[in-house]
């Protein structure tokens, strides 16, 4: 075999070239295409993104980058290499932090670092400069004596990155770095890989979900079930939108409502609810419509508004026509006196041996409303979640639900609430009747309302071409709209939905989204946890939670005022959220020095 | 209440039938188990490697061998020529027992003298050894008889005649058969039960049935329907085939058998879903469920006498369902023992049964996260 050239990365005209390349896992029938003709280039010295929901193959498609997997067919070449011919060439040359980094967690940040430059080979004399480099750059030079599995998230993620860059690759691959991470580290994620690129002239690979996170990309390929939607700068495809995409306004009522109505609008194709406006997407060459005390401000398109428009143009006519909820005539009584809140939280605590995951939280939520509880990873959200469903008994301080404490009530009073869990909690090997069925018997429905339900499931959601199939094999989408036809099966007062989106495409989420808001119009409460800041607009009240105390609450109207400054006077919910979220850290910080 | 069990119970056997891996897990391994252990467990020794060195050459000594060889216990290997090979024979395993006929074998008989043979057997494994003596003693002592006879003389003072109750022929397989019914039961009943709640758990569909309607006490029932049934078609199963196939011999009534299966099933499952509810994942499951089997297979008087074990592990051995039901089921298949007589075997079933599934069920409720 020839030793292929060891070029310089600036002689390289791309850093990546893969032509028709394809892999599948399984067998017929279970078989599944991961990547299925794909075909891209990534040029040297700047970060690409790969842009796509779950499932649409985008550790696949680094797994093949990074020689991990081989390909079924197709051919790539890597930094001028064939990965095919010579994996371990690449490998040497190529950084790969996977979605989840192999740190020690009984190690700490320093043998982590000592243990990695031992797997690469980094010279010895190297090393010190190295690792002063890199803990300046992951700023965790304070905590080199700290155990990894004590880090937060967003300094494991660094952590991994500073492991990955010990010794420095030519062609760094990142696969979704940013994901379960505060916005806060983000953004310093962010900062550390344009640094790599600016400094070293590394090439780099990154996946995210995260949609924003395109338009930092130098160059953007989206992904969507194994194919290549698009590839390009993240102006190439926001350009054909331009003066397509408008904000609307009301004065009164609320957004959600506009958001329907204009949903339902012929010359609409994308409505979302995106601050105090709702978002909207035109047809081409079509005027804004006129609809009564609505005021339009143009706005610039960004990055999902491109996605949306190619996911929409791929959908079967079927998908576009989610627009009614037909709610059974059997939905909850508007007119009965119970106490508007029906949710309420008081002083709730919760310890985990010396640590306390929830100190002393108090909030209501009110009949019919949409609660967001939002956090970063470890914020004691789910905690909070988990206290509420009664899955987790309270260490101190008062709840209740629908006036009970769930954790004591009788299992009566569990068929006022509907729960739909981060995992989509199905049972895999189990048809997507017979998942509907368990559902609708435990509940104790009788044989007539089990018809009626499941066969509105199946027809709401639509599910009736799954019917038979095992629940474990639907595309993700899919199985997020089965668990919540599940946790619906009964009709219940209160939806609890923990991170009901992570990870579904953009148009699964706006009809995630449109039902939500629907039940929401019929008086059921939801309650719900994510960490898509930009879904916080879809709440009528929320509340933002760090380190297991509340920082703000409110209407997302309220908590972004709450944050806003001279030079920021109108902040996006990230925007806040980053300046909620550093204040007491900083007050911390002060009160320790 | 009983609506939601039905549901559950329902779901539970389809995840169960519906996955080709737990289909496997609870049909292939007992059956496979069930041929291997009948027909590879037994305590008969046949075809034992037997050299013999024969000095004498004479009739007698012929007729000495042709005793050995003619049983189904001993297989000859190739003659020894010289004393010094011997040691060589064995320490190879060779031949496991030595045959040494004395040159002046045949002169001793005919003149009345004790004419001695030795017998030299490989020890390492001491089991063995002890019953192919046991068999070369039997075949010395006939020769004897029939010498004895043929040549006129006195017969011996005192002559041992024998009779096995129960098992006429002592066929070890009547003995491990009827056991194996309890070996197998134990296991699926394990591996089905130990592992559902914590399957469910790992998939995170636990939290999904705690906030139904379903009780802590409705899942505990409905999660142990399964196994129960499982393990009593499994039983039937088992016991069918140890009738026809293996032809081992069932004396007592039916009534009496499934009570003693009902009752075993009970504990099973109490033990199954303790260890459920204690583990986390699906691996510590596993764990669980090979901590308990391993000891509770030892500790039953499957293979070796509770008798012969030291009183402190007899008494450990009273909390192990397993020992009863061995009881139950070899007094039932070779004695025809009545109900009555296995009262003593019964209660403690039922009793280790209540416990372990109200201790699961405390757990169920106390260990929810």
């Amino acid at each position: 075999m020839s030793t292929p050239p060891d070029t310089e990365p600036h002689e390289l005209a791309f850093a990546i070239v893969a032509q028709g390349l394809c892999k599948s896992f399984g067998k017929p029938p279970k078989r599944t295409d991961a990547v299925s003709d794909v075909s891209l280039q990534v040029k040297p010295g700047q970060v690409t993104g790969l842009i796509g929901a779950d499932a649409a193959g985008k550790t696949t498609l680094m797994r093949l980058i990074a020689g991990l997997l081989t390909p079924d067919s197709g051919s790539l070449s890597v930094l001028g290499m064939d990965v095919l011919s010579d994996p371990l060439a690449v490998q040497s040359r190529v950084g790969y932090m996977p979605q989840h980094f192999g740190l020690y967690e009984d190690l700490s940040v320093q043998e982590n670092l000592d243990l990695y430059a031992d797997l690469q080979g980094l010279p010895r004399p190297e090393r010190p400069a190295r690792y002063a480099q890199l803990l300046a750059m992951t700023k965790l030079g304070d905590f080199t004596d700290r155990l990894a599995g004590r880090l937060s998230g967003g300094m494991k993620q660094k952590l991994g990155l500073a492991c990955t860059l010990v010794r420095p690759p030519r062609l760094l691959l990142l696969d979704e770095p940013t994901v379960g991470v505060d916005p806060v580290s983000r953004r310093e994620l962010w900062a550390i890989v344009f640094q790599l690129v600016a400094d070293e002239g590394m090439s780099v690979l990154l996946s995210t979900a995260y949609l924003d996170e395109a338009e930092r990309c130098a160059q953007v390929i989206l992904l969507h079930e194994g194919r290549v939607l698009g590839q390009g700068t993240p102006a190439s495809f926001t350009e054909q939108l331009q003066g397509r995409v408008f904000g609307a306004r009301r004065e009164h009522g609320r957004r959600r409502n506009l958001q329907a109505e204009l949903s339902a609008t012929p010359a609409v194709l994308d409505a979302v609810i995106d601050g105090d406006q709702v978002r909207v997407l035109l047809q081409a060459d079509t005027a804004p419509p006129g609809l009564p005390e609505v005021i339009w401000t143009a706005m610039q398109p960004r990055f999902e508004d491109a996605f949306v428009l190619r996911l929409q143009s791929l959908a079967p006519a079927s998908q576009a026509s989610v627009q009614t909820v037909q709610l059974s005539p059997a939905a909850p009584a508007q007119d009965d006196v119970r106490p508007a809140s029906i949710i309420e939280v008081r002083e709730l605590t919760r310890r985990f041996g010396a640590f306390t995951a929830v100190d002393a939280i108090s909030f209501q939520v009110e009949r019919g409303e949409i609660f967001g509880l939002l956090g970063a990873n470890g914020a004691g959200k789910s905690t909070t979640f988990r206290m509420l469903c009664g899955l987790l008994p309270a260490s101190s301080g008062q709840l209740s639900v629908a006036g009970v404490d769930l954790r004591r009530a009788a299992a009566r009073a569990r068929a006022r609430i509907g729960y739909m869990s981060q995992k989509f909690a199905l049972y895999e090997v189990l048809s997507v009747a017979q998942n509907l069925k368990f559902f609708a018997r435990t509940y104790g429905l009788s044989r007539e309302r089990q018809r009626t339900r499941i066969a509105w499931a199946l027809d709401e959601f639509d599910l009736a071409a799954y019917r038979d199939s095992n629940c474990g094999l639907l595309p993700l989408g899919f199985k997020q709209r089965l668990a919540m036809a599940c946790a619906l099966m009964h009709e219940p007062d209160i939806l609890f939905l923990d991170e009901p989106t992570s990870g579904v495409d953009p148009i699964e989420r706006r009809a995630f989204w449109r039902r939500i808001n629907q039940l929401a119009d019929h008086g059921v409460t939801i309650m719900i946890t994510t960490h898509f800041l930009d879904e916080a607009e879809y709440c009528d009240r929320l509340v933002i939670m760090s380190q297991g105390a509340i920082l703000a609450e409110g209407s997302p109207k309220a908590v972004r005022a709450q944050s806003s400054s001279a030079d920021k006077p109108n902040p996006t919910m990230e925007e806040a959220f980053i300046e909620l979220i550093s204040r007491p850290a900083a007050e911390a910080a002060h009160a320790k020095a | 209440m009983w609506q939601r069990i039905i549901a559950l119970s329902i779901k539970e056997f389809q995840a169960l039938l519906r996955d080709p891996r737990s289909r496997f897990v609870i049909i292939i391994p007992p059956l496979l188990q069930l041929l291997v252990f009948s027909f590879a467990a037994t305590f008969d020794l046949n075809h034992v490697p037997l050299a013999v060195y024969n000095q004498d050459g004479s009739q007698a000594a012929q007729a000495l061998i042709a005793r050995f060889t003619g049983s189904q216990h001993f297989t000859l290997t190739a003659p020894i020529e010289r004393e010094a090979d011997i040691p060589q024979r064995i320490n190879e395993q060779d031949a496991l027992m030595v045959l040494n006929i004395g040159p002046r074998f045949e002169h001793h008989l005919l003149v009345d003298r004790p004419a001695s043979v030795q017998i030299i057997i490989d020890g390492r494994n001491s089991n063995t050894a002890a019953i192919a003596l046991g068999y070369a003693s039997t075949i010395v002592q006939d020769f004897n008889t029939d010498w004895q006879q043929d040549h006129g003389l006195p017969a011996l003072p005192s002559v041992m005649q024998t009779r096995a109750w129960f098992n006429p022929n002592l066929e070890s397989r009547w003995f491990i058969i009827p056991g194996i019914v309890g070996l197998l039961m134990l296991v699926v009943v394990m591996v089905v039960t130990a592992l559902s709640v914590a399957r469910e758990r790992e998939q995170g569909t636990f939290d999904q049935l705690l906030v139904t309607p379903l009780r802590p006490f409705e899942i505990l029932v409905a999660k142990a329907i399964p196994g129960m049934v499982i393990g009593l078609l499994e039983a039937t199963a088992i016991i069918l085939l140890a009738v026809t196939v293996f032809a081992v011999p069932l004396h007592g009534s039916l009534l009496t058998l499934y009570t003693g299966i009902a009752l075993f099933l009970l504990s099973a499952t109490g033990v199954g879903l303790m260890i459920s509810a204690l583990s986390a994942t699906l691996q510590q499951a596993v764990l669980g469920v090979f901590l308990f089997l391993v000891p509770a297979v030892i500790l039953s008087g499957f293979a070796t006498p509770i008798a012969n074990m030291p009183p402190l592990v007899q008494d450990l051995t009273l909390i192990n369902p397993l020992r009863y039901f061995m009881v139950i089921l070899r007094s039932v298949f070779l004695e025809g023992s009545s109900f009555d007589g296995l009262i003593d075997q019964f209660w403690p079933l039922g009793v280790i049964g209540l416990s372990t599934l109200a201790f699961a069920g405390w757990l169920f409720r106390n260990r929810m996260h």
